[in-house]
């Protein structure tokens, strides 16, 4: 399934029955040089909108939003670990948490890739 | 203040075209950061050499007819803590500006002029700039003569500094800490001054505005020279434990309790003559409810600007004044004000980041050895 986006640059996909949740490139290039991320407990019951995980660059704080509704069932230790991995591998390997969503149909109202696209270019 | 409002800088080409991403500062528009990215920029500056534009500083000089350095002096002490009377030719003195109450209005730099007697060199914050020189003007109009400047402040900081710019005047890298020369940098007329706000050694460039583009093209060209922010020269002041006017320190505070006590003048303990000396002279030997301290997270979390300080037993003992990380330091770096009793270096504090407290320590400033040029060991 094709990856989803919100208009607070997070991105959702699903992997199997969970949604794999990160920010996006754009988002990292914007934050610059990550130096802290706190992520949720695993557990944690979510509603799209909350505030899920906090991203410290050397600039500022950011909150990163859950993009769906649901129970967070795996929190990614190693951008924790080593908070660049935000930087070096947004998309892919420094994912934020996976959710299992109580609602898979909010993903239907997120944007897709061209629409995010065209967001970041505004 | 929309962004029609916001002034460019004369570089303001320069940045852009050096990939400079621009930001709203003081009402003017300034380069935060360049593609290298502050953490960069900020190791950059530490190991080798980084060009700062700062030239929405304010710079005017301050005269007196009768060219005498003593009267012109005698003057700008009016309003000053600082020792500007015995202050030598070509010598720049940090120090600052004060209210009746004695609270900081600002801080500056005030250079005696090296061949040119009865005229000082002023640099102040860019925030304030225009209610200094009121006050300035106000308070000595008709005995001195103040000339705000329309130039441009370039500021060439790091290790590799005095070798980039001892190419362009043989003189430069012997320049004590805190001096000024009037000099030429490949044909350009300068101020070149050895100060600075990053804790290295380097120094900071007045130039006409007509050839500051060539000056900054010229030491750009250097292979240890790169553009840097606004971003990186933040975190640079914050670990060499140096302030940040309107946060560090504000009209709230003295001298004495912003920690600055280095910049009142031994002579001027004794005799007073400047705003709210009563105050500061008392506070000197009683000390201040408040002080400004180092205060080192010890996890991961940076502490930014307006978090709450507690004591350990959960009483509010002041805030967090500037908060960051610091890249060299390679950890959060903070510094508040709080109050005197909890402010002993080592003592334990919390600060609340996001509601919850983290455990942090008061420490001795700087975080990162200031490493300015002294002479010859």
């Amino acid at each position: 399934m094709a990856t989803k986006y919100t208009e607070s640059h997070e991105w959702v996909r699903m992997d199997g029955d969970v949604a794999v949740c990160g920010i996006t490139p754009h988002a990292a290039e914007q934050l610059g040089d990550v130096v802290f991320v706190e992520l949720p407990d695993t557990g944690r019951a979510l509603s799209k909108g909350d505030d899920m995980a906090v991203v410290e660059s050397v600039k500022a704080a950011s909150d990163v939003y859950a993009p769906i509704s649901g129970e967070v069932v795996a929190v990614n230790q190693d951008i924790v670990d080593a908070p660049e991995k935000v930087n070096e591998s947004p998309d892919q390997d420094a994912w934020f948490v996976k959710i299992k969503p109580s609602d898979a149909s909010e993903l239907d109202g997120l944007m897709d890739e061209a629409a995010y696209k065209a967001h970041t270019d505004e | 203040m929309t962004d029609q409002d916001l002034q460019t800088l004369p570089l303001d080409a320069l940045h852009r075209e050096l990939g400079g991403k621009m930001v709203s500062f003081a009402g003017y528009s300034m380069p935060v950061q360049y593609p290298m990215g502050v953490k960069g920029e900020h190791l950059h500056v530490r190991e080798k050499a980084g060009l700062f534009d700062v030239s929405h500083m304010g710079q005017a000089y301050l005269s007196v007819e009768q060219g005498e350095h003593e009267q012109v002096a005698r003057l700008i002490e009016e309003l000053v803590s600082a020792e500007i009377v015995k202050l030598g030719k070509g010598r720049i003195r940090y120090t600052v500006l004060l209210n009746e109450e004695g609270g900081i209005l600002d801080d500056l730099m005030v250079t005696r002029l090296p061949d040119q007697d009865g005229k000082l060199f002023l640099v102040v914050n860019a925030a304030v700039k225009e209610q200094d020189f009121a006050l300035i003007g106000e308070t000595l109009g008709g005995r001195a003569k103040l000339d705000v400047l329309d130039r441009c402040l370039l500021a060439l900081q790091g290790p590799l500094a005095h070798t980039v710019l001892s190419a362009l005047d043989p003189m430069a890298a012997e320049m004590p800490f805190m001096s000024m020369r009037e000099t030429q940098l490949d044909g350009i007329p300068v101020m070149l001054s050895r100060c600075g706000y990053t804790g290295e050694d380097g120094y900071e460039i007045s130039v006409a505005n007509s050839d500051a583009e060539r000056l900054a093209r010229r030491l750009l060209a250097h292979d240890d020279v790169a553009p840097i922010g606004l971003g990186a020269r933040d975190s640079l002041r914050l670990e060499a434990g140096l302030c940040l006017y309107g946060h560090d320190m504000t009209p709230e505070d003295t001298p004495v309790s912003a920690g600055l006590n280095f910049a009142i003048g031994k002579r001027r303990r004794e005799e007073g003559g400047f705003p709210g000396a009563e105050r500061i002279i008392r506070e000197l030997h009683e000390g201040t409810d408040t002080l400004r301290v180092g205060l080192k997270p010890l996890g991961r979390v940076p502490a930014r600007e307006g978090a709450e300080v507690q004591s350990e037993d959960g009483e509010t003992i002041g805030k967090v004044t500037s908060g960051g990380f610091g890249p060299t330091y390679e950890a959060p770096v903070a510094m508040g004000r709080i109050d005197t009793k909890h402010a002993e270096p080592g003592t334990k504090v919390r600060i609340l980041v996001r509601g919850k407290p983290l455990e942090a320590e008061v420490v001795k400033l700087p975080f990162v050895e200031q490493r300015y040029y002294r002479g010859k060991k």
